[in-house]
């Protein structure tokens, strides 16, 4: 049932040069929110080492298709585009059969949620939520709307740059990552704080490439956007 | 066509974004009342896990003292028997998920109540313990915790991690044992910031 401890693949380090932040002036949420004591070491052992288990039952038909899950009594607005990606390692490692969760704004730049009150039109036939697990060679792939731009409330005349939340577990509780997905050439990049709180070197992690291979023709722009987790940093010992 | 992508040009570890205020729709549908199912919730235990059944409810607090209602927090642990289901069947036969989501944002108080069992010793000279990951908007990445137990002080004392966090901080890490009519309730408030700001961990 439980693995034995002499098991346990020891993960990479998370890179601490690639993440923002907890405290970034320029997102004031933070201020209040990020945690501003120096963090613990903690050596991941057997509980963080758990990926979480789920009913693949649980994953509907329609779950990956944005344009279809939601519809009530024809197709959401908007550019229609696929987004596709491989799950990896730092080791380029497919991560397969991972779950990766994915909400986003409408074409107008309007959440369904209750708290967005953004004055943009709610879409009937889109939610803005689906969910798929990564293949054998860890690739995912929604087909939804490109979400759009929309203002908030962090500085006068901050509007948030097109992009889509991306969240997913990888091969443990300690690779945990929840991410947000930017578009290439977007103008209003520059002046975001989310982005701009990445170190810059690193920021083009955060952006998808445009393709003309995952695009299809007549039907929807294809957009590619691998993400990397933290991974085993040694084979495990196995008794054979 | 580029010869290189802007990502292939930069591998390594994605960076970390904030969850955002909106998540609900898309990680607790179901919670909040969206047309959509959600993967995981806060029953961890049915009836047939193995262990004591606990209420596990605590508040998320900003650096003013602010109850936060927009925070999402996730916990993992093993059932009454140090065991941690690997495989969905595994769980369906244990009646246990170890995995449990929950956002702030529907219960009155602003709290975060999970259902589930007192998690087992995982390893000798481990105490019983909850992994945490809290979630929120304003928060660049997500922060890694343990809920340790009140009536658990002897393990506690051996227990390494505990002991690796400064004397003075290990109070925030101990869940506060509530027995009301035979129910039992360990509370466990996590503060972002200020003079008991909760040990997050580097793991």
């Amino acid at each position: 049932m439980t693995k034995t401890p002499g098991a346990q693949p020891v993960l990479t380090p998370r890179d601490w040069e690639a993440h923002p932040s907890y405290i970034y002036p320029g997102y004031k949420s933070t201020g209040k929110r990020g945690p501003q004591k120096p963090l613990i070491p903690l050596k991941a052992s057997l509980g963080e080492l758990q990926q979480p288990v789920y009913g693949h039952d649980s994953i509907g038909a329609f779950d990956h298709d944005l344009t279809r899950n939601a519809r009530v009594n024809g197709e959401p607005l908007g550019e229609r585009m696929i987004l596709t990606g491989q799950v990896l390692d730092e080791r380029r490692r497919p991560v397969a059969n991972t779950l990766v969760e994915l909400w986003q704004a409408n074409a107008s730049g309007r959440y369904v949620h209750k708290v967005d009150q953004h004055d943009a039109p709610l879409d009937p036939n889109f939610l803005g939520a689906g969910r798929c697990l990564t293949d054998s060679e860890g690739r995912y792939r929604f087909l939804t709307i490109k979400p759009g731009a929309y203002p908030w409330g962090n500085h006068p005349n901050a509007w948030r740059p097109q992009h889509i939340h991306l969240s997913l577990f990888g091969q443990s509780f300690a690779s945990r990552l929840v991410t947000q997905m930017y578009f290439p050439g977007d103008p209003l990049l520059q002046y975001d704080p989310m982005v701009t709180g990445t170190p810059e070197r690193y920021r083009n992690r955060l952006i998808a490439d445009f393709s003309l291979d995952i695009t299809e023709e007549g039907y929807a722009l294809g957009y590619q956007f691998d993400m990397v987790l933290r991974g085993a940093d040694e084979t495990p010992f196995e008794n054979r | 066509m580029p010869l290189m992508t802007a990502q292939a040009a930069d591998f390594g570890q994605t960076p970390s974004q904030t969850v955002g205020p909106y998540f609900a729709y898309g990680l607790t549908a179901t919670q909040y009342g969206y047309n959509f199912n959600q993967p995981f919730d806060a029953v961890l235990a049915l009836d047939t896990a193995s262990g004591q059944r606990i209420r596990l409810e605590g508040r998320v607090i900003d650096g003013d003292g602010n109850t936060i209602h927009d925070a999402l927090i996730e916990i993992s642990q093993p059932d009454g028997e140090g065991r941690y289901p690997q495989t969905p069947d595994e769980a369906r036969a244990l009646g246990f998920r170890a995995f449990g989501r929950v956002g702030t944002g529907t219960d009155a108080q602003h709290r975060f109540v999970f259902h589930t069992v007192k998690p087992g010793a995982q390893a000798p000279g481990e105490a019983p313990h909850i992994n945490v990951i809290v979630l929120m908007r304003g928060l660049l990445l997500h922060a890694f915790t343990r809920v340790y137990f009140s009536d658990e002080a002897e393990a506690n004392a051996k227990d390494a991690v505990l002991q690796s966090v400064p004397a003075d901080r290990r109070h925030t890490l101990i869940a506060e044992r509530i027995e009301q009519g035979g129910a039992v309730t360990y509370r466990f408030d996590i503060r972002m910031q200020g003079a008991d700001e909760t040990a997050f961990f580097d793991v």
